[in-house]
């Protein structure tokens, strides 16, 4: 179980969360809904910190090192759970195990041709698979991503966002496309000028009820 | 009478500044032409450096391997101490010893280690490397300081700080680490060469001697050696081949001290001034700095700030019409060749070497040292204005000629030409203070005459006013560019790309 108890934050004058309160559970697959400044950001800050060593953190513009490779990148995930003298090995002479796994991960997300490129040399959905890959790659229970998907097409948006869903036991994931958030989560969380507007299992909604949010 | 409040107006009030005060140093300065035939004598040089001679005799390429050998360990040894020093750039006493350490001339430093060390590798090595560390620490820090932290906030929380910095903060600044130091390499090699000129066995000692003895032509051959090799470093310049260069820079010349062991002791009890080492108390020291500054001090100062100052002028003056000859906005691609290749012969010419071979022209006065000055710093600040100049689109109705350049181009690059000039008006003094070695009566003659004497004291002395001044010049320009928002401009521009 995850909860975040009244979460209120103003930066200046402007407030961004109103005394949002929210529990997830697990197998819970929750998507993240509103308007540009809604305050979607700020609370996936929020519950990160909360839950710094549990959470898969995927955040909006990827913030990858770009003259490091993908595979490099996606290692990353895991730097909290190795040793110091591990990672600096991986890093100078990535090692045949790593190489294994990471690459098995990248075949998942379609990035195995791109394994040994930089991040700087790659498309920006191919930027954002990478750093998708980084979150899965941590392993831990509660995944949080902003907009993971969004350069990608359709139908890899789809695979791909139900890949990561599956492989976490909770998830907390800001969307923009609304049919993804109605077709791959099992329950929809609207925020509108910093307070939740909505909160009803996937199921129940249709795209109309969706689209209140952003009027 | 209409105000314009423009952005324009304040950068042009602070060049107007620039220019009077520039104006007002030129007045002061001694500008007189001392020698009996300039004339007759720059023609020698001309064509001294039209036919070069170079009977390459094993002396000269002995001076060459020590030059780079000196390069190579002095800047190998202050990258490493840099780094270390920049990870610890946010402690205050940490970024005061390297505004020390790089604030005084690596002939300075040499001069000391000389009194210690002996015509040795150890003091060439040291020399380079004492100030670079300062340097490459404060460029390193800034880099790290200003890199993106974004990565590192995206790691998985909880991960070790030494892998979080291998991992997500050293990657983001690494390839400006690699070409700083690269070009740190190469202001080392230039440097090691002009430590010749305090008796080290490299290329400057031969320049020296060949051009004392009015032997332009063989002169002319060193100084195109030393061209070539900045030139083509980064052919030369590989990281695979990197080990073995220090290897071969260490067999070559051990960086070991000459002679019998260092006399620390001794050195030190020199360095520690005459009223205090005969212990008379702190009032007699008082006494003995003031007669010091009186006689001096004061004076030396002056002469420096006079100097440096007038130099600026004269730099930014120079890079305001070079910049059209090189930048591709004008002329032809032949042209911008030629523009191009005087420009980079201008500019990897040591200040010190062109003041000296124009000090034998001219005469002992101030006029060799700012000519010498503006020429080195105006191609370099010429040739960094011309590069941003690229970016610059214009459309296609653009004007042509004179208007081009002053309605279109000069208004976006003054800013540039500003930043640029006060960023540098530290590295003047510095630059400044050491061209008294060659005998123009700024802060280094006196230091130099007082190490002639063995007396230390008195040039650690002169060096800390020298430091002194120079601290304070940094911070009057840091101040005037952040007024004038010209901070971060600056350091962007003056790291190679």
């Amino acid at each position: 179980m995850w909860q975040l108890d009244a979460a209120a934050l103003s930066r200046g004058n402007r407030v961004i969360l109103r005394d949002v309160a929210l529990t997830i559970a697990p197998g819970e697959k929750v998507a993240l809904l509103g308007a540009s400044g809604a305050g979607k950001s700020t609370l996936l800050a929020r519950l990160r910190q909360r839950y710094a060593d549990q959470a898969a953190w995927c955040p909006q513009d990827g913030d990858l090192v770009p003259i490091l490779s993908v595979f490099h990148n996606i290692y990353m995930g895991r730097l909290a759970q190795y040793p110091a003298w591990k990672n600096l090995r991986n890093l100078v002479w990535p090692q045949a195990a790593e190489l294994a796994q990471v690459g098995e991960l990248a075949a998942t997300l379609d990035m195995a041709p791109h394994l040994y490129t930089s991040v700087d040399r790659l498309s920006g959905g191919q930027a954002q698979r990478t750093a998708l890959g980084r979150a899965l790659y941590s392993e831990r229970p509660l995944l949080l991503a902003d907009e993971p998907v969004s350069s990608l097409d359709e139908h890899q948006a789809q695979a791909l966002l139900s890949v990561a869903l599956n492989r976490h036991e909770a998830a907390l994931v800001a969307l923009h496309d609304r049919s993804l958030a109605l077709l791959c989560c099992t329950r929809v969380i609207g925020l509108r000028h910093g307070q939740v507007a909505l909160d009803a299992p996937a199921s129940s909604l249709t795209l109309t009820d969706l689209d209140r949010l952003y009027q | 009478m209409i105000h314009f409040d423009t952005t324009a107006s304040r950068y042009r009030q602070l060049g107007l500044w620039l220019l009077a005060t520039g104006l007002l140093c030129l007045a002061l300065a001694d500008l007189a032409v001392i020698t009996h035939s300039p004339w007759q004598e720059l023609a020698r040089l001309a064509s001294g450096f039209i036919s070069p001679d170079l009977s390459a005799s094993d002396a000269v390429w002995r001076a060459l391997g020590l030059t780079l050998s000196f390069a190579l360990q002095g800047v190998g040894l202050a990258v490493l101490v840099g780094s270390l020093l920049s990870l610890c750039w946010h402690w205050r006493w940490v970024r005061a010893l390297c505004a020390v350490l790089r604030s005084i001339h690596e002939l300075f430093w040499g001069l000391m280690f000389l009194q210690l060390f002996g015509l040795s590798a150890l003091t060439g090595v040291l020399a380079i490397a004492v100030p670079y560390s300062g340097i490459i620490a404060k460029v390193f820090g800034e880099m790290l300081e200003e890199s993106d932290r974004r990565p590192a906030r995206a790691a998985p929380g909880g991960s070790d700080a030494l892998s979080l910095f291998l991992f997500a903060r050293l990657p983001m600044v690494w390839r400006g680490l690699c070409q700083y130091s690269a070009y740190r390499l190469e202001c080392g090699i230039r440097s090691s060469a002009i430590l010749g000129f305090i008796g080290l066995p490299t290329l400057g000692f031969q320049m020296e001697s060949a051009f004392r003895q009015g032997d332009y032509g063989a002169g002319s051959a060193l100084l195109y050696l030393l061209l070539l090799v900045i030139a083509t470093q980064r052919w030369w310049l590989r990281a695979r081949l990197l080990p073995v260069y220090l290897l071969l820079a260490l067999v070559l010349s051990p960086p070991v001290s000459s002679g019998a062991g260092a006399d620390m002791a001794g050195f030190l009890q020199q360095l520690t001034p005459a009223p205090l080492r005969d212990g008379e108390g702190w009032g007699a020291l008082l006494s003995w700095l003031s007669a010091l500054w009186h006689s001096q001090g004061a004076s030396a100062i002056w002469q420096t700030l006079v100097l440096g100052t007038a130099a600026l002028l004269g730099s930014f003056v120079l890079a305001l019409l070079l910049v059209p000859l090189v930048s591709p906005h004008f002329g032809n691609r032949a042209s911008r060749a030629g523009s191009h290749l005087l420009l980079v012969l201008m500019r990897s010419t040591p200040e010190f070497l062109i003041a000296f071979v124009l000090l034998l022209i001219l005469g002992p006065s101030m006029l060799p040292g700012i000519l010498a000055l503006a020429l080195h710093t105006g191609a370099i600040i010429a040739f960094l204005c011309a590069r941003l100049s690229t970016q610059v689109r214009l459309r296609d109705d653009a004007p042509r000629g004179l208007s081009r350049y002053t309605w279109e181009l000069l208004p976006r690059l003054f800013p540039n030409f500003l930043a640029l000039s006060l960023y540098r008006w530290e590295i003047f003094m510095r630059e400044t203070a050491i061209l008294g070695i060659l005998g123009i009566q700024t802060l280094g003659f006196y230091v130099d005459s007082a190490f002639a004497e063995f007396r230390l004291d008195r040039a650690l002395a002169l060096i800390l006013m020298g430091v002194a001044l120079n601290l304070m010049v940094d911070a009057l320009s840091r101040r005037i560019r952040a007024r004038l928002r010209l901070q971060h401009t600056a350091i962007v521009l003056e790291r190679p790309q």
